[in-house]
């Protein structure tokens, strides 16, 4: 468009691409490097899928047949052999069960406590040793864990291998994960709220008891249905705390607790077919809990945001 | 029950960083004083110290006294609690509680504070929903939740849910910015008529409201950026908006700058 054009009021009539209204094309290689880019994309993505469909379709397909049987959910695995098909995994689904309700009582408190320390009332030095050490927590290996409670109930203490162990190197590995998610949850939550709440007269106290957390509290219950999902497929401590029997027990610190994943591990180098079956039903029913777990979580957070 | 507020010699700190120095001012009570001022003068931060909300901020304090009436609100045993009690806040943003329905925002302030009485407790709402003009808008609603509400309405639930804790005073830190004319006009009826009652601080960055809404205007201003804001000049608003003492008020408000 020259200046004379525009000085004559005709400039709309002498665009030069009429196709694009006077806008540039778009420029051929940068639609060839989107397009790149795209391919790359789905095929990463299609990579990351492959294990992850391929677990879930052998899990799946060799453990349901055992699951529809009414005596999986009913019986333990009480008087029978490796020959003998029949039996449940009751025994173990209970014992997990247990075990993560036991941690999730211990661990919730402590974490969610340490989670408001941080975000309302932390300052300075103390704050920070808290945040770090929390750090760490995260980082252990649930082996590290399983050893570190060993060596203070088993070897310190003497007391006996029992499901109250467990739980105790559980909590370990439950509480990191609850205090970075609800720490996330806390720090959402808007300061003018703190802020309409304090103008109010209310004091700190009353202000995250009632105003913080209420608003915070989908968040919170999510984080803690994950961490729960996260520490009941974990194993190290149960094979080191926990051994595997094959009756119901109840008892947190009467005994041996059996547990999914330990039933998973007794019977995992078997050869004769029921009791293979049964470690695939196992790991199934495991998978389906944990799935569970997720969704119940999702829904929590869905259902719980704020409504308008 | 308005009260009269005694700023003597005050100066604000976020830190080492002194934002505000030496303002002495007198607010009569049932009146509506308001602050202006370019961005960054110390309007906000000084309303934010006549309720103690100021030192909620790490690092934030003051120097000189602040009395209501006669008692120091910065006394050595005075709890920031109890202070807050007596000078509400309304603040620039609509923030309802977002957990709660309409009718639970306006008691919030009541039920956090130990009342239970269900009854004394509707009338309350009903009385503060009145007073904030909004009453017949959200009376067959009160189960709802306050975020709903359009804009201006959240504002309005905000100065009943202000008004419900009986304070003596309101500071309103710049409570129609984030809203439309139509909005802004209901807030500035509410404030006309809620100065009998009430001794209101606004800040505003809208030199047409302070000169619509308040008797009194303070004019705050800052020599530059990094050194801490002063009060200018006090006066009737009438008096600032037409013939103020102060060369840089008049400029100010002629919009020569700021």
């Amino acid at each position: 468009m020259t200046t004379a054009d525009v000085t004559a009021g005709s400039g709309l009539k002498t665009m030069p691409r009429e196709s694009t209204g006077g806008f540039d094309h778009k420029s051929g290689s940068r639609a060839l490097r989107d397009q790149l880019a795209r391919v790359v994309m789905w095929t990463a993505f299609l990579i990351a899928m492959v294990p992850l469909v391929w677990i879930l379709w052998s899990v799946i397909t060799k453990g349901a047949a055992i699951m529809l049987d009414s005596h999986w959910w009913t019986n333990s695995q009480r008087g029978i052999t490796n020959r003998v098909v029949g039996g449940g995994a009751v025994h173990a689904i209970e014992g997990t069960l247990i075990e993560a309700l036991a941690t999730a009582i211990m661990a919730v408190p402590i974490a969610v406590m340490t989670a408001i320390y941080l975000v309302e009332y932390g300052r300075g030095r103390l704050a920070k040793t808290v945040s770090f050490m929390v750090d760490i927590l995260t980082g252990i290996p649930s082996i590290v864990a399983a050893l570190f409670i060993y060596a203070v109930w088993v070897t310190t203490f003497g007391f006996q291998r029992v499901g109250f162990a467990v739980t105790l190197a559980l909590v370990l590995l439950m509480i990191p994960v609850v205090v970075r998610s609800t720490e996330e949850m806390l720090k959402l939550v808007p300061n003018e709220l703190r802020e309409a709440s304090y103008a109010l007269g209310v004091p700190k106290w009353k202000t995250i008891a009632k105003i913080v957390v209420p608003t915070a509290f989908s968040g919170i219950i999510t984080g803690v249905l994950l961490g729960l999902a996260r520490i009941m497929g974990e194993t190290a401590p149960l094979l080191i705390l926990g051994p595997y029997t094959k009756t119901i027990a109840t008892d947190l610190f009467g005994g041996l607790m059996p547990t999914l994943p330990t039933m998973i591990n007794q019977d995992r180098t078997e050869v004769l077919q029921p009791a293979v079956d049964r470690v695939w039903g196992a790991a199934a029913t495991l998978i389906l809990m944990i799935l569970l777990l997720n969704i119940a979580g999702r829904l929590v957070s869905r259902l719980g945001a704020p409504k308008t | 029950m308005a009260k009269r507020i005694d700023v003597k010699d005050l100066s604000i700190f976020y830190g080492a960083f002194k934002a505000v120095e030496d303002v002495t001012m007198t607010v009569e009570p049932r009146s509506v004083t308001a602050f202006i001022g370019p961005s960054g003068c110390g309007k906000s931060t000084l309303l934010r110290t006549l309720n103690r909300m100021h030192e909620v901020i790490p690092g934030g304090r003051v120097e000189g006294s602040i009395h209501l009436d006669d008692a120091d609100i910065y006394g050595a045993d005075v709890d920031p609690v109890a202070v807050r009690r007596t000078v509400g806040m309304v603040f620039q943003r609509p923030n309802p509680f977002p957990t709660m329905t309409i009718g639970d925002n306006v008691s919030a302030g009541l039920r956090l504070n130990g009342i239970k009485d269900k009854k004394a407790l509707a009338q309350k709402v009903e009385a503060s929903l009145r007073s904030a003009n909004l009453w017949n808008e959200v009376k067959d609603r009160l189960n709802k939740p306050g975020a709903g509400l359009s804009g201006g309405q959240q504002q309005r639930l905000c100065i009943a849910r202000a008004i419900a804790v009986e304070p003596q005073v309101l500071l309103m830190d710049e409570p129609c910015s984030a809203l439309d004319p139509i909005s802004t006009l209901a807030i500035e009826d509410l404030i006309g008529e809620l100065k009998s009652t009430y001794t209101i601080v606004i800040v505003t960055h809208n030199m047409q409201q302070a000169a619509r809404v308040s008797d009194r205007t303070g004019f705050f201003n800052l020599a530059a950026t990094g050194k801490p804001g002063r009060l200018i000049e006090m006066d009737d608003t009438q008096k600032m908006f037409s013939n103020p003492t102060e060369r840089t008020t008049e400029d100010y408000i002629s919009g020569r700058f700021g």
